[in-house]
């Protein structure tokens, strides 16, 4: 009879091997937790100083000026949304398209050049990419405005997109471009109607990633958007965003607008995480049905 | 007929010409009371990069007929089959010289557009490849619906003609809306010929269309195969010997990228002219 492997461990090799895999298992739970602590610390950081300004108020009025208890920065709010909606406006269809020509048609010498620009911009500093958009927009528009901020946005934006649509599609099988061309479509409708789809989540975490980074820029926005202590929903002038409303109240000498700050760090963290989450979890199911 | 227009303008055009199937077709679905399909191969070179794949490859494939290539693995057989749809040209790198005419036109002429070719010559993949994120009937008729200019109730309608011709229907009629990916492989292969045929193609490409599947599935191919050749000319490759003995009325054998017999099964597998497809078919080689 063989016995099942369980079963014939002589003692002295188990004690010893289970030993060793305890204590590996507890190292690699170690190693977790310790990656885990700053992030841990961050939260609760950030919570325990930021949600003592949460309140209707924080999200609905202006803020107050120094010493009147109170206010809030809904124009932070207002400016963050006009900023965010027109850089996905602008980088979303311009990095889809970029990354499809790459995927699907880029061969050769253009396509090599696009790709080249694209890691580029990637690796830009977002700090310079702000002062080549205030040099070229904000100068020739005479203003600082959410336009020119969220252009510079774009310029950061669009790299991660295009890149991550072009390997999301590669990732596409060639069996189904096949299918679709050998029924007699259009390669164009190939792509946009059976390719594009079949990498639908994919491309929707890219352009959930990509807006998170965007949302948390305070550099290029400082540059191109300047700040805005009053609503402001005329996108060709100055506007405020919440990453510069922290900026400027973690500097002010002003404690009461320390704890807005701290309810602007608190948002913006939470937008971030559910946008990255979200992507996760549907890059995840992707991932299931690609294979 | 003409065969210029838009792509939806011919399948309308069609329409109007075409007689109902005597196996009771709805009124969206019919055939064509056309040309016969012939398909003349002449001279037919093939080139991965620097590879030759096929070499001087003549053939009068006959419409209305199921038309099997065999040879060993690397032949060049999908490569053959790939030419007549202009799909080999897909491939990066890869050329074609000759000529395929197809009812006397050369479908490499500069003025045809390859995307009518492949509507009029479909195929049949050796995997089962249905639109994982389409249901079982947008699968069906994505040829159609992709390209637009039906009515929901016209393609449902032509979705059930070619699922029904792909003898898939009565199996999935309850599952229309489930997606395609969920059948199972045998299933998805005949959804895929359900998917080639809806588009009324004339002629069929079928590229092992059998050997990723089970004897059942492959039984219930070969049948279907037989049914289609009433109407369509039919290409199949295969490495089963027994299948294409089974299945067609013309075997072609090739070796290294040609031509070595081309003619009545019967009479190649039974009494071959040539020393190497006797080999070949009675098992002493490849
Ligand atoms: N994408 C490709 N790139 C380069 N060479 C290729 C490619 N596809 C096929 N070939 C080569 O072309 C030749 C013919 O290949 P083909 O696929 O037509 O053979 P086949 O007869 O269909 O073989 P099998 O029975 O294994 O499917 C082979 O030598 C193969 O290596
Ligand atoms: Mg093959």
């Amino acid at each position: 009879m063989i016995p099942a492997a369980g079963v014939v461990r002589s003692p002295g090799v188990s004690r010893a091997r289970r030993i060793r895999d305890r204590a590996f298992t507890a190292g690699v739970w170690a190693c977790g937790a310790i990656a885990l602590l700053p992030l841990m610390l961050i939260f609760a950081f950030v919570i325990g100083k930021g949600a003592a300004a949460l309140n209707l108020d924080f999200f609905t009025k202006e803020p107050n000026p120094p010493g009147v208890p109170g206010g809030g920065i809904v124009q932070a709010f207002i400016g963050t949304g006009m900023i965010m909606g027109l850089a996905i406006a602008f980088s979303v269809p311009l990095g889809l398209l970029t990354g499809i020509y790459l995927a699907e048609y880029g061969r050769g010498r253009t396509a090599g050049f696009v790709r080249f620009i694209a890691e580029i911009l990637l690796s830009t500093p977002s700090i310079v990419a702000g002062a080549f958009v205030w040099a070229v927009v904000v100068v020739a528009m005479g203003t600082f405005s959410a336009i020119a901020a969220s252009i510079a946005l774009t310029v950061l934006m669009w790299p991660i997109l295009t890149r991550a649509t072009e390997e999301i599609l590669r990732l596409v099988p060639d069996d189904l471009r096949e299918a679709g061309l050998a029924l007699g479509l259009a390669r164009w409708r190939v792509i946009l109607r059976v390719v594009v789809p079949t990498a639908g989540s994919g491309i929707f975490t890219a352009i959930m990633l990509a807006v998170a980074r965007g949302m948390g820029e305070t550099a290029p926005i400082l540059l191109t958007a300047l700040g805005n202590d009053f609503v402001n929903t005329n996108p060709g002038a100055p506007t405020d965003a919440v990453p510069l409303r922290i900026y400027f109240y973690a500097g002010s000498p002003v404690v009461q607008f320390h704890a807005l700050a701290w309810g602007g760090a608190i948002t913006l963290l939470a937008a971030v995480l559910v946008l990255s989450i979200t992507a996760r979890v549907l890059s995840h199911r992707q991932l299931k049905r690609v294979h | 007929m003409e065969r210029d227009g838009s792509m939806t303008d011919s399948v309308v055009m069609r329409a109007s010409d075409l007689e109902n199937w005597s196996t009771g077709a709805p009124d969206g679905a019919r055939v064509r009371n056309a040309p016969a399909g012939d398909i003349e191969v002449v001279d037919l070179n093939a080139w991965f990069g620097n590879h030759r794949a096929l070499r001087d490859v003549n053939l009068s494939i006959n419409g209305r007929a199921v038309t099997a290539i065999i040879g060993p693995s690397g032949c060049g057989k999908s490569t053959l089959v790939r030419c007549l749809n202009r799909m080999h040209e897909e491939v990066r790198g890869a050329r074609v010289e000759g000529k395929v005419l197809f009812d006397g036109r050369d479908i490499y002429a500069p003025d045809v557009d390859p995307v009518e070719i492949r509507r009029r010559i479909g195929m049949v993949f050796q995997r089962p490849n249905p639109f994982p994120t389409m249901s079982v009937l947008d699968n069906a008729v994505a040829g159609l619906k992709l390209v637009g200019g039906l009515s929901r109730s016209e393609l449902r309608e032509r979705g059930e003609w070619a699922l029904r011709a792909a003898g898939l229907w009565e199996e999935v009629k309850d599952r229309l809306h489930e997606p395609g990916a969920r059948l199972s492989g045998g299933q998805q292969q005949r959804l895929c010929i359900a998917r080639a045929l809806a588009v009324e193609p004339e002629v069929l490409l079928m590229d092992e269309p059998a050997s990723a599947l089970d004897p059942a599935s492959t039984l219930r191919i070969e049948e279907l195969v037989q049914e289609l050749k009433e109407r369509y000319t039919v290409v199949i490759v295969t490495h089963n010997m027994q299948q294409a003995a089974r299945v067609s009325d013309w075997t072609l054998f090739m070796l290294y990228g040609e031509v070595v017999e081309f003619g009545p099964t019967s009479k190649l597998f039974t009494r071959p002219d040539d020393q190497r497809t006797e080999d070949y078919v009675t098992g002493r080689f490849g």
